[in-house]
């Protein structure tokens, strides 16, 4: 019976307030008094059921909620003889409650929509070889499985026949497929794009980095900041003082009216509701995004953050070098350019493949005599004609003449951090090409944005050497770069920042700036799914994606003020209504609950508009 | 020592939570530091002696303040 009630809760307000519609109605057409009247009492009847038994189910386990302030304050709205009341107020609280229903679902969808990607079957080869659909929850490490197209990926696994694509976007929010073959890996909730794959099971069930991200996700918006924790202690006892409250108005003033209304004006509503469901919602547009946000404590202090370090260059650089700058000379250049990738093409130095893949198509001549000098280049005779490919020294000591626009020019591109590779044609400087580790393209753009949410000091500490750092730096206008720094320099280099009371976060891949990205104030990794990186950070960037961050910040500063707005609005609704009560005489009953209910609409509502957050 | 996850009906007032936490809490065989009730993904978790309560009178209570048990997971 109680279950079936409370199970009803919708039906009964909605009932309620048809009756409490007709009770109205008849009396203004019809001047049915009496109708009203008994209207209005079933209503509150009928309203109250599921109340008081939640008010009693509160109190068996010592708790003094919401339900019990309301059945009290209709008991003594019922003993005044005030239907009206009565009726109105148990028909909104039951409505409200309905809609706070609703909208605190929508606010949650983000999540959802992620732990609905889990995947449940899966197609397990049996014995005598044939596949057969089962359980997630019955494959074991080392089954093999096969993978159709349109599937999702039961468990973390490595291919072992077949390819295809997979669109990876539940685990790194990239919505573009990712090309598998024969031992790649593949992660459980990911969808099999095009193609047939089979694969041995490596990690299943919780273990699957799927299952972990989920697990993470659904600790992070559910985790309490400092002032959470002191709202909860709050609510606890508010809600008995309220009551304590009413019961000495009433006593002093012997005005049921007045000490029912308090009651009611007490509920905590929007107050406890605020802060979990800016919480909830923006978490939820970050797991959408591709970024981990581990909570709300994270949350605040990522959004109070002034300096941002970066772990390396390959954070901000490509992570492979390219011809960054080119200069040609004379005549003939097309041939010498052949000549070139001709000499290239017999090299595997790194910088070989540079210029390479920037000359693209070239004719190939037979190539001669290669003489590899080392710490300067290669020397050879191509189509009878003496090629010397290398660096301004190996030109010196071949005697290939430099002119002054050349010197200039080789000056230039040593000071934009390049290295040099030259190409003289029977002792003629035809090419000059600057190779480098060129800048992410967009990240100049993402730090500018960066900038605009008031980092102040963007620092690089990089392994590499100084005059490498010190070209990067100065293309992107970072703040700082140290050169030459070990995993131990960069953590001491984060304890003296905080020492001097800056905020900072630091972006690393986890491999081994584990430190740094602890003792930061935020540790931020760019894990495209890397275990360590998803444990010891704070935020995860998923697929490593830099063009993110900006994202990110703005993201964590939108949910911060949001909790801050719901606060003001939760206390200030209360504080009105206080006013409301003590100084005029038209609040009563009805508004207060009208106006309680409102307010925790309200909150969910601003909360909910981070779903749609977007960075501009 | 067992861990438990128990998925419940969308929870949506906070004084669910409350109401939850306190009711587990005060059975025989839980760890009451362990008890953790999660509003937003509407699931609690704790660590229970498998040997003085199992899991489903945990369920029982539960249901007894009028929340449904989607899924229990124990560990």
């Amino acid at each position: 019976m109680q279950r079936y009630i409370l199970k009803n809760k919708n039906k009964i307000a909605f009932l309620s307030g048809i009756l409490i519609v007709i009770g109205f109605l008849s009396n203004r057409l019809f001047g049915q008094e009496a109708l009203l009247k008994g209207a209005l009492i079933i209503a509150s009847v009928l309203g109250l059921l599921p109340i008081v038994i939640q008010a009693f189910q509160a109190l068996r386990v010592k708790v003094v909620s919401i339900d019990v302030l309301v059945t009290i304050a209709v008991t003594g709205a019922f003993v005044i003889r005030n239907f009206e009341e009565a009726a109105i107020v148990t028909f909104l609280f039951l409505f409200g409650a309905y809609l706070e229903q609703r909208t605190l679902n929508k606010t949650r969808s983000a999540i959802k929509k992620l732990t609905e990607m889990a995947p449940e079957s899966a197609l397990k080869r049996t014995e005598n070889g044939d596949f057969e659909e089962t359980d997630v929850d019955e494959v074991e490490v080392g089954d093999v499985l096969l993978v159709k197209t349109g599937a999702k990926v039961p468990v973390d696994g490595t291919v072992i026949l077949g390819e295809g694509s997979i669109n990876e976007a539940s685990i790194t929010g990239e919505s573009l497929p990712v090309a598998k073959e024969p031992g790649s890996k593949v992660y459980a909730g990911t969808i099999m794009d095009n193609g047939t794959i089979q694969i041995t099971a490596d990690r299943v069930g919780e273990d699957t980095t799927f299952s972990k991200i989920i697990e993470l996700v659904e600790e992070a918006q559910d985790s309490k900041s400092e002032a959470e924790r002191f709202i909860d202690r709050f609510s606890k006892y508010y809600t008995p003082a309220v009551l304590v409250l009413g019961v000495i108005v009433w006593v002093f003033s012997r005005n049921t009216e007045l000490a029912i209304t308090i009651l009611v004006l007490g509920c905590p509503g929007a107050l406890v509701i605020g802060v979990p469901v800016s919480n909830v919602a923006g978490i939820g547009n970050g797991a959408r995004h591709g970024i981990l946000l581990k909570g709300s404590e994270v949350i605040g202090d990522f959004s109070r953050l002034d300096t941002i370090v970066f772990d390396k260059t390959g954070t901000l650089t490509v992570g492979k070098p390219s011809v960054a700058e080119k200069e040609f000379y004379g005549e003939n250049v097309e041939e010498a350019l052949s000549y070139l990738a001709s000499v290239e093409r017999e090299s595997d130095h790194p910088l070989a493949k540079a210029v390479l893949e920037d000359i693209g198509e070239a004719s190939n001549y037979p190539v001669e005599n290669t003489e590899t000098v080392k710490g300067g280049g290669i020397i050879a005779t191509v189509n009878g004609r003496r090629i010397v490919v290398g660096n301004p020294a190996l030109m010196e000591r071949e005697n290939v003449r430099l002119n002054d626009k050349m010197k200039q020019d080789i000056a230039r591109f040593e000071k934009n951090g390049n290295s040099l590779v030259l190409t003289a044609v029977d002792g003629e400087l035809k090419v000059l090409m600057g190779v480098r580790d060129r800048i992410r393209p967009g990240v100049i753009e993402d730090l500018q944005k960066l900038k605009k949410l008031k980092v102040k000091n963007l620092i690089m500490l990089s392994g590499d050497n100084q005059g490498t750092v010190d070209a990067v730096s100065r293309e992107l206008g970072l703040t700082k770069a140290y050169g030459n720094m070990l995993p131990e320099d960069k953590s001491e280099y984060i304890k003296r920042l905080i020492a001097e009371g800056r905020r900072v976060a630091f972006v690393g891949d986890g491999i081994n700036d584990s430190p740094s990205l602890a003792l930061a104030h935020i540790g931020i990794a760019m894990g495209g799914g890397t275990d360590v990186a998803i444990e010891t950070s704070d935020v995860v960037l998923m697929n490593s994606d830099f063009g993110r961050l900006p994202h990110a910040l703005g993201l964590a500063k939108a949910t911060a003020r949001n909790m801050k707005q719901n606060i003001v609005i939760a206390v200030g609704v209360v504080l009105a209504l206080l006013a409301g009560v003590l100084f005029s005489d038209r609040v009563n009953m009805s508004v207060g609950m009208f106006v309680h209910e409102a307010s925790i609409l309200v909150v969910i509502l601003n909360g909910m508009r981070l779903l749609k957050y977007r960075l501009r | 020592m067992k861990k438990a996850t128990i998925q419940l009906e969308a929870l949506a007032c906070p004084s669910c939570m409350q109401k939850i936490e306190n009711a587990v809490k005060a059975l025989e065989g839980i760890e009451k530091d362990t008890v953790k009730v999660l509003f937003n993904a509407s699931k609690v978790k704790f660590d229970f002696n498998e040997e003085k309560i199992s899991v489903e009178k945990v369920e029982k209570a539960i249901t007894a303040l009028g929340y449904e048990v989607i899924k229990t997971q124990v560990k």
